[in-house]
């Protein structure tokens, strides 16, 4: 009887989640394996490796790895070093500290489309104007520079920025209560045994929010390899013309609009992608459990 | 004495040394408020300014001195942006309370009933947090497309609804509630789901607005899965269709009048954000993610 | 190194948001703690002893008054420079450290001269985990280490520096019953041992008795009384006092001066001279009840509690304060446990009498020694 009631209970949730986890997670292997799969008449011809070694020599899929891992290794270490930064300093001032905790964590309620417009707006140079930023440079003596439709590492610059903005809020505000959550005591202690303040901060500070660092650098590498919207934002939906793509940018295009309708294509770079995260996951996990007080 | 005058001096230069860091944190600070709030000027002023006058600003100028409201006009009649708004209104605001009836009663099933194989299969869900949605997101695609769903609203909420994080965190709240409620309210003879309304539900309250606030912000931004789904503008949602209005926009380059549509999709999550400000960041903080 | 605390007072601004004022933790604090001894702040919490003791150690500047170490005066200078060892209430051991990189942490921040070589760190280090007998869990964690453990480990960071003075903060109250014996007596036997003054912060009027020197005693910020844990016990200048000190507490009665006797319940009791007539409250020890057949306290038995070395005789009284009274007799006096009543004597030194308003003790002449402060 009460088993039943609980099964009862479930079932919305398990129709849901089997529906749309599970069965798709077994078949994204399935297509991923089906060779010539035609959409359309929903048959295909042979079963093996072959969309993997195609993705794999496709120019647009390695310029959408090389853009990823470009994007990963600038921004994670860049956002997790700053938003440690500005909590620190955050936690050390006490009046105005609640509006600037309001303040920081603004992007996080924004949509990322509508802001990258216009940032896109910023950054771009038109006939009519250099825009705001190139109008800055120029204070520098520095020649405009066409950051949306100009050269790759302008491009990939803005990227980078607008991705760091994005992902601050949430580094920001798990840093500052990593930091609340130190027992003051220790601080104290420090300061009878007459700590200097950088000492106080690698020795004592870092050491105990390093649980939070190695999570935000694991969540930072899981969430910039599947960077997309910030780059649709910024460059518009075709990327690959933009030489802008990333990884999960390449498995959409793949599955739909004007270069679309390759499920097995689309399946295979997923797959690609999942198995490059987990990898980095895990040299992740393996390099912090040294760890091993927490 | 010589010795008691040493001291002041030294007090004297730590506090001045500690005033001095004081100030460049304060300075530091303000500047990435700056970068972050610098973005939301621009695009009010832009909204601001008028057509003419913004693209006869070969330099850009920091201020307006004849602000328009012409562009909000501009936004709401040259393309639907009014439609965009209510889909997305409908989509947040259905997705989100299916979602929190699916999640509560897991939670509950999780938390308070006794079944065979309970501790497995809430392994089973706790692993199912781990699946990236670039994953299933092929299937789904597939799927939705061969039960002929495009461009309507179930095909877009279907997929949208369980989130196994959520009913983790429920579960963990609901089992924060004293068994001897339950026992007490089995001994009065109230139903498993009397039980669930009348009691746990009030007690669980914070928990549920707080997951409530956090997924209508998530269904709210949400672009990747409606892109897939839907290719009529009249099933757009705000995501597609400022990403639209970029791309095929106002009939030209209309620069502010984006801006304006660009205010008008922010604002509301910026207003539910100052008036839930400590919930959504309290529940952000214990484990939400960007997107 | 003789410590004196002159005129102290601590305000705190207040955090409420409607009542802007000001929070006095400690006012006009004076008391000398003598070169070389143990001695124990004593109070209910809240009563500003942490505040007292962060004011010594330097983590707080007192709103006014001084500090003098020795002959120095200390009031204004930084901790680090004041020579202090402090350990915490929960000892706030470094966990991501090992209990060697613990104990050398305080000689890794000297700087310039006084930074003693790699060797020489290591010497003292170990010598003071020698002292303290923790030689064996150098390489441990504090993680892995029992509360008793980790207070020893404690208490070798604050001496590895050699600190003028140590500071201990309610250092046994995280350790159960049985450890908290134990390590009471430790704490007293490395003090012995190194001779340094010492000074420890304690709500457990038991833990203050068993192991200072000397005790002081607080209430509200304001100092009660201070002295040799027996002086104190033996002659409290309040009631306040007589009530925070011994186990089992004090017996409090409402009584009456009238011509020169005390009366309880309108029955003399005892001979009071010299003190007018009046209204007082009556402290009676346990201890201070002798049963006699005839005695003039008379009191309804309720139980008799055999202890083994002592008989604890439960009782009611009409003008007793606390519901019942406790007297404690040694076993060969015999007592009938199945009478309905009882009767005692009382020894005049264990009876103290207060003034009914202000609570302070009244003296009585020829009841031994005068009352304190």
């Amino acid at each position: 009887m009460n088993q039943k009631k609980a099964w009862l209970y479930l079932l919305p949730s398990l129709v849901l989640l089997g529906a749309f986890l599970v069965y798709p997670l077994i078949d994204v292997f399935i297509y991923s394996l089906e060779e010539g799969f035609n959409f359309a008449s929903q048959t295909y011809f042979g079963v093996g490796t072959y969309n993997y070694q195609y993705v794999l020599h496709d120019p647009y899929f390695l310029q959408a790895l090389k853009n990823t891992f470009i994007l990963v290794i600038i921004t994670v270490p860049v956002s997790t070093g700053l938003a440690l930064v500005i909590s620190t300093g955050l936690s050390s001032i006490r009046p105005l500290r609640q509006l600037y905790q309001t303040v920081y964590f603004l992007p996080y309620v924004t949509n990322t489309l509508a802001v990258g417009l216009v940032f896109m707006v910023l950054f771009q140079k038109t006939e009519y104007t250099d825009g705001l930023v190139n109008l800055v440079l120029a204070w520098f003596g520095q020649g405009p520079v066409d950051f949306i439709n100009g050269p790759y590492w302008a491009k990939m610059f803005v990227l980078c920025f607008y991705t760091v903005w994005v992902v601050m809020p949430f580094k920001i505000l798990v840093l500052t209560s990593a930091l609340a959550s130190v027992n003051p005591d220790y601080y104290k202690a420090a300061r009878v045994d007459g700590t200097s303040r950088l000492r106080t901060f690698t020795r004592i500070t870092l050491p105990m929010i390093a649980p939070m660092l190695v999570y935000l650098v694991i969540t930072g590498f899981i969430g910039a390899f599947k960077a997309y919207s910030d780059a649709v934002a910024l460059f518009g939906t075709d990327l690959n013309a933009a030489g802008m793509n990333t990884i999960v940018g390449y498995v959409y295009d793949m599955l739909y609009g004007s270069s679309g309708g390759y499920p097995s294509y689309a399946s295979a770079a997923a797959i690609l992608l999942f198995v490059i995260v987990l990898t980095i996951t895990c040299i992740n996990l393996l390099v912090s459990r040294r760890q091993h007080w927490t | 004495m010589r010795q008691h005058a040493d001291f002041e001096r030294l007090e004297r230069s730590a506090l001045r040394r500690s005033r001095r860091l004081r100030a460049v944190t304060y300075v530091g600070l303000t500047i990435w408020a700056l970068v972050v709030l610098f973005p939301f000027y621009w695009m009010v002023l832009t909204s601001l300014k008028s057509y003419g006058s913004y693209n006869s600003e070969h330099t850009p100028v920091f201020f307006t001195l004849s602000p328009t409201l012409e562009n909000y006009w501009e936004a709401f009649t040259a393309v639907p942006l009014g439609g965009y708004l209510l889909n997305t209104l409908i989509f947040s605001v259905i997705t989100t309370a299916i979602m929190v009836v699916v999640s509560t009663l897991a939670a509950y099933a999780f938390a308070r009933l006794e079944f065979k194989g309970k501790n497995l299969l809430f392994a089973l869900f706790l692993s199912m947090m781990m699946i990236p949605s670039e994953l299933v997101v092929i299937t789904n695609f597939v799927t939705i497309t061969n039960l002929d769903l495009r461009n309507s609203f179930p095909g877009l909420i279907l997929p949208s609804i369980t989130s196994v994080f959520y009913i983790y965190l429920l579960k963990e709240n609901f089992e924060q509630v004293p068994d001897e409620l339950y026992r007490a309210a089995k001994v009065d003879g109230t139903s498993d789901l009397k039980y669930l309304w009348k009691v746990m539900i009030p007690i669980c309250r914070p928990t549920l607005v707080t997951i409530t606030i956090l997924k209508i912000i998530e269904c709210w931004n949400s672009y990747v899965w409606p892109r897939l789904i839907t290719d009529n503008q009249a099933y757009f949602l705000v995501s597609n269709g400022i990403q639209e209005i970029r791309e095929n926009g106002f009939g030209r380059e209309n620069i502010p009048a984006m801006m304006a549509a660009v205010v008008v999709i922010s604002v509301p999550l910026i207003v539910l954000f100052l008036i839930f400000r400590k919930k959504i960041m309290e529940g952000v903080s214990r484990g939400g993610m960007k997107g | 190194m003789k410590i004196r605390l002159e005129n102290l007072t601590k305000r705190f601004p207040n955090r409420g948001k409607k009542a802007r004022g000001e929070m006095t933790a400690v006012e006009n604090l004076t008391f000398e703690i003598p070169d070389g001894t143990l001695v124990g702040l004593l109070g209910p919490s809240g009563c500003g002893k942490t505040t007292t003791l962060n004011m010594i150690c330097g983590l707080e500047k007192p709103t006014s008054g001084q500090i003098f170490f020795g002959e120095e005066d200390v009031t204004a200078l930084p901790p680090e420079l004041r020579g202090v060892g402090m350990v915490f209430q929960n000892y706030a051991l470094y966990p991501h450290l090992t209990v060697l990189q613990n104990i050398l942490f305080p000689l890794e921040n000297l700087k310039g001269e006084a930074r003693p070589s790699r060797e020489e760190m290591r010497r003292r280090a170990l010598e003071t985990a020698a002292l303290v007998q923790i030689e064996e869990l150098l390489d441990r964690r504090p993680k892995e280490l029992s509360g008793g453990q980790q207070q020893r480990v404690a208490i070798a960071r604050a001496l590895v520096k050699m600190p003028r003075v140590l500071l201990l903060d309610e250092p046994l109250s995280n350790l159960d019953a049985r450890l908290r014996l134990q390590t009471r007596e430790e704490i007293c036997k490395i003090q012995k041992k190194t001779g340094i003054t010492t000074l420890f912060v304690t709500h457990d009027q038991e833990e203050a008795m068993s192991i200072s020197d000397r005790i002081v005693v607080m209430k509200g910020g304001v100092l009660m009384q201070e002295g040799a844990p027996q002086q104190v016990y033996d002659d409290p200048a309040s009631l306040f006092v007589s009530k925070f000190l011994g186990t089992p507490p004090i017996n409090v009665f409402t009584g009456e001066v009238r011509q020169g006797k005390l009366l309880l319940d309108d029955q003399p009791v005892l001979d009071t001279p010299g003190v007018s007539d009046r209204a007082v409250w009556v402290g009676v020890r346990p201890e201070g009840f002798l049963p006699q057949a005839d005695g003039p306290v008379q009191c309804a038995l309720t139980r008799v509690e055999v202890l083994g070395r002592d008989v604890s005789i439960v009782c009611t009284h009409p003008a007793s304060q606390n519901g019942a009274v406790r007297a404690i007799i040694r076993s060969e006096q015999e007592v009938d446990a199945s009478a309905a009543q009882v009767r005692f004597a009382l020894r005049p030194d264990k009876v103290f009498l207060f003034d009914r308003d202000s609570e302070v003790r009244i003296p009585v002449a020829g009841t031994g020694r005068e009352a304190g402060q």
